[in-house]
């Protein structure tokens, strides 16, 4: 103990156990650019294998393509963040086109008072949704489980029950069809090219999501409730409202598609959506939204949709055989999830220097 | 989005009484009819036989085709003082569950389909043993006597198919795009190698009929994909509507033409944007399966002579659409 020599540490070492991210790895670090990268592959490939591929009015028809599974997408892949799943999404846009329909044509009602009544019957769903998960602690995937099954059952019960049959009849002669068949499921010309006003209405969603997300006091709950939820709740994160909030934003945007799908079509098939709610969360997981939660971005999962949308609609532009088409998805997703995973790993590692 | 939209919402839902009185002031034109139409209700001024017959089908639930059979099966049974057992079940394994369903529980006769006959072979067969006589219909044409059923009612898919192709053909049909809805169905694929037989340049593609606006998307694809396509046939009425949509979109000039119908589809082929539906009568199915069973309980009767009862392909086009969309509209055709 009389070794007094010891010099004492020279302080060179600021730098020594800080990790310092270049600007490359902190780009990388962003949910969305795996997503984007293969993206981007993907896009190329189909720009050489198909021709058709190669024009505007294509572009345009994949986003759209893109823009019906991208809404949804939208609020699933935030639910994800916030740690839940919505395995109910892919019904309840039937359901709210069913329940528009069957109310307005059997009472001979304005569409657009159907219209709202329909959106306040789907946010009441999300909201029992929520309401469960947090009331219970059983996890979403069951409750979800659940009110898939209810409304499945409950939309060709009730639909055979009113109208006789398991289609809705034509609405397209009712009041109020031309306002919202404007507002839901119009289109108009750019030069040679038709935009879907959904596709408006997609980037509107991603941006207000994505600025949810990143710029609010309400996107930073969000992550924390993905992330931690005792955590969260611990400092002063109003954990129940904020899951509570999740499903039924999941709700809003099925009843958003449900009246596209309603307008556009004029009837409805009471057994359709079903199979969809898998695509939302394939578009979220694809665009680096983490399964666990906590992690995630809404332009990830735009850029998700997109890669689906794009996929399954270029298998056609380059004139494969459509018997391979689930084959050909399968395998188009396995390599973007794959991009995606490795250039997070790219990003993640530590740099020490 | 946010916990105020919680809160927000739950006043909404307060108010959902006020707009459903406010809704009841906003009349609508266009909606229901003030006196609708019962489908399928009519006289039941037949005999009171009592007997009780199962119908069991492949149904996937919530396709309007099947709203038919029904439709045919329940009149038949109302004339006759029938009671009628309808269930069904996608999975042959369940479905061969439902016939010994109906064996266990006594029935006095069974109309099925057999769209997988070998997976329904054991269990038409434990109704035969128990002696109760089996009917098929809508699918099975070619198994129903192997099997062990006595009467078969319902259309020829590669008949109809090739009468589908040999009419385009007529008409000036080079390139065809055929539409399966439905992966993996024998019965839809055997339509569409029938019109390959037509035209040989008759090329499938799959999409998804449980979601419209991808079906629209992939055929707005297909067609500026292949400008070639002169002709469109579709295997189901609701996806003959999503074609029309999607033939609108790619500005395209082909031609469509459909199998089955509805309200819809009926009309369109009024207004000249169909050019013809191949339908195999599926009210007709259901009503002949239920009526052939009550026959041949009560006075013995075999219908076919041995063979096969077809009821199409029945073409539907601008020369007969008057006669039959008030059919159609009624949910009988």
């Amino acid at each position: 103990m009389s070794q007094t020599t010891k010099t004492p540490p020279s302080a060179p070492a600021e730098a020594s156990n800080r990790v310092t991210l270049g600007w490359s790895n902190r780009l990388l670090a962003r949910p969305e650019v795996g997503a984007l990268v293969a993206a981007i592959v993907i896009f190329v490939f189909f720009l050489i294998v198909a021709p058709a591929f190669r024009s505007p009015a294509s572009f345009f028809t994949v986003l759209y393509q893109s823009s019906t599974i991208g809404i949804v997408a939208v609020a699933v892949g935030m639910l994800m963040i916030g740690g839940e799943f919505d395995l109910s999404a892919g019904v309840i846009v039937t359901t709210a086109g069913l329940v528009n329909a069957m109310f307005c044509y059997q009472l001979g009602i304005n569409l657009i008072v159907g219209a709202v009544l329909s959106l306040v019957f789907c946010l009441a769903i999300g909201f029992l949704n929520g309401y469960l998960v947090v009331r219970t602690g059983i996890p979403s995937f069951l409750i979800t489980l659940g009110t898939f099954f209810v409304l499945q059952g409950a939309n060709l019960g009730v639909t055979k029950l009113v109208t006789g049959s398991v289609s809705t009849p034509n609405i397209n002669q009712m009041d109020g069809y031309k306002t919202l068949d404007a507002i839901f499921a119009s289109s108009f010309k750019i030069g040679s090219v038709t935009v879907e006003i959904t596709v408006l209405w997609w980037f509107l969603f991603v941006a207000l999501s994505a600025f949810i997300l990143q710029r609010t006091k309400i996107g930073n709950w969000i992550y924390a409730v993905g992330g931690n939820a005792d955590s969260a709740r611990a400092v002063g994160v109003p954990v129940k409202a904020v899951k509570i909030g999740l499903f039924m934003s999941v709700s809003f945007l099925g009843w958003f598609v449900g009246m596209h799908t309603l307008y556009k079509f004029d009837t409805l098939q009471a057994g359709n959506g079903i199979g969809n709610e898998f695509l939302y969360i394939i578009a979220a997981v694809v665009g680096g939204t983490l399964l666990t939660g906590g992690y995630g971005n809404a332009i990830g999962v735009a850029i998700g949709a997109f890669i689906f949308g794009m996929t399954s609609l270029c298998i056609v532009y380059a004139g494969w055989d459509p018997n391979w088409f689930r084959a050909f998805l399968g395998v188009m997703l396995l390599l973007a999830v794959m991009v995606n995973l490795y250039v997070k790993k790219l990003s993640t590692a530590r740099k020490v220097g | 989005m946010t916990p105020t939209r919680t809160r927000k919402s739950l006043t909404v839902a307060a108010g959902m009484a006020t707009a459903a009185a406010l809704a009841l002031a906003a009349c609508s034109s266009g909606g229901a009819p003030a006196s609708t139409a019962d489908a399928g209700s009519g006289s039941g001024a037949g005999d009171n036989s009592g007997y009780t017959f199962a119908m069991v089908t492949h149904e996937t639930p919530g396709d309007t085709f099947w709203d038919k059979i029904k439709a045919g099966a329940t009149q038949a049974a109302k004339n006759s003082g029938i009671t009628l057992k309808y269930s069904n079940d996608p999975d042959p394994a369940k479905q061969a569950t439902l016939i010994q369903n109906a064996v266990d529980s006594k029935v006095d006769g069974i109309a099925t389909t057999l769209a997988t006959p070998d997976a329904l072979a054991g269990a038409v067969k434990s109704a035969n043993d128990a002696g109760i006589p089996v009917v098929a219909f809508n699918s099975g044409i070619d198994q129903y006597q192997q099997v062990g059923a006595k009467m078969y009612f319902g259309s020829d898919e590669n008949l109809a198919g090739e009468a589908t192709g040999k009419r385009i053909a007529a008409a000036g049909g080079k390139k065809v795009l055929c539409v399966i809805q439905a992966a993996g169905s024998v019965a839809l694929e055997a339509r569409c190698a029938g019109v390959k037989k037509g035209i040989p340049a008759t090329e499938n593609i799959q999409v998804n009929g449980a979601d419209d606006p991808s079906v629209v998307s992939a055929l707005q694809a297909k067609l500026a994909q292949d400008s070639s396509i002169d002709w469109i046939v579709t295997l189901g009425a609701p996806i003959a509507l999503d074609a029309l949509k999607a033939m609108d979109a790619a500005s395209s000039k082909a031609k469509l033409a459909t199998f089955d119908l509805n309200v819809d589809a009926a009309q369109a082929i009024q207004d000249g944007k169909i050019q013809f539906s191949v339908d195999q009568q599926p009210y007709v199915q259901g009503y002949l399966a239920i009526q052939s069973l009550y026959l041949n309980k009560k006075n013995g009767n075999d219908i076919g002579g041995g063979l096969a009862v077809l009821t199409g392909p029945s073409f539907v086009d601008s020369k007969n659409i008057a006669v039959i969309l008030p059919f159609a509209k009624n949910n009988t055709r």
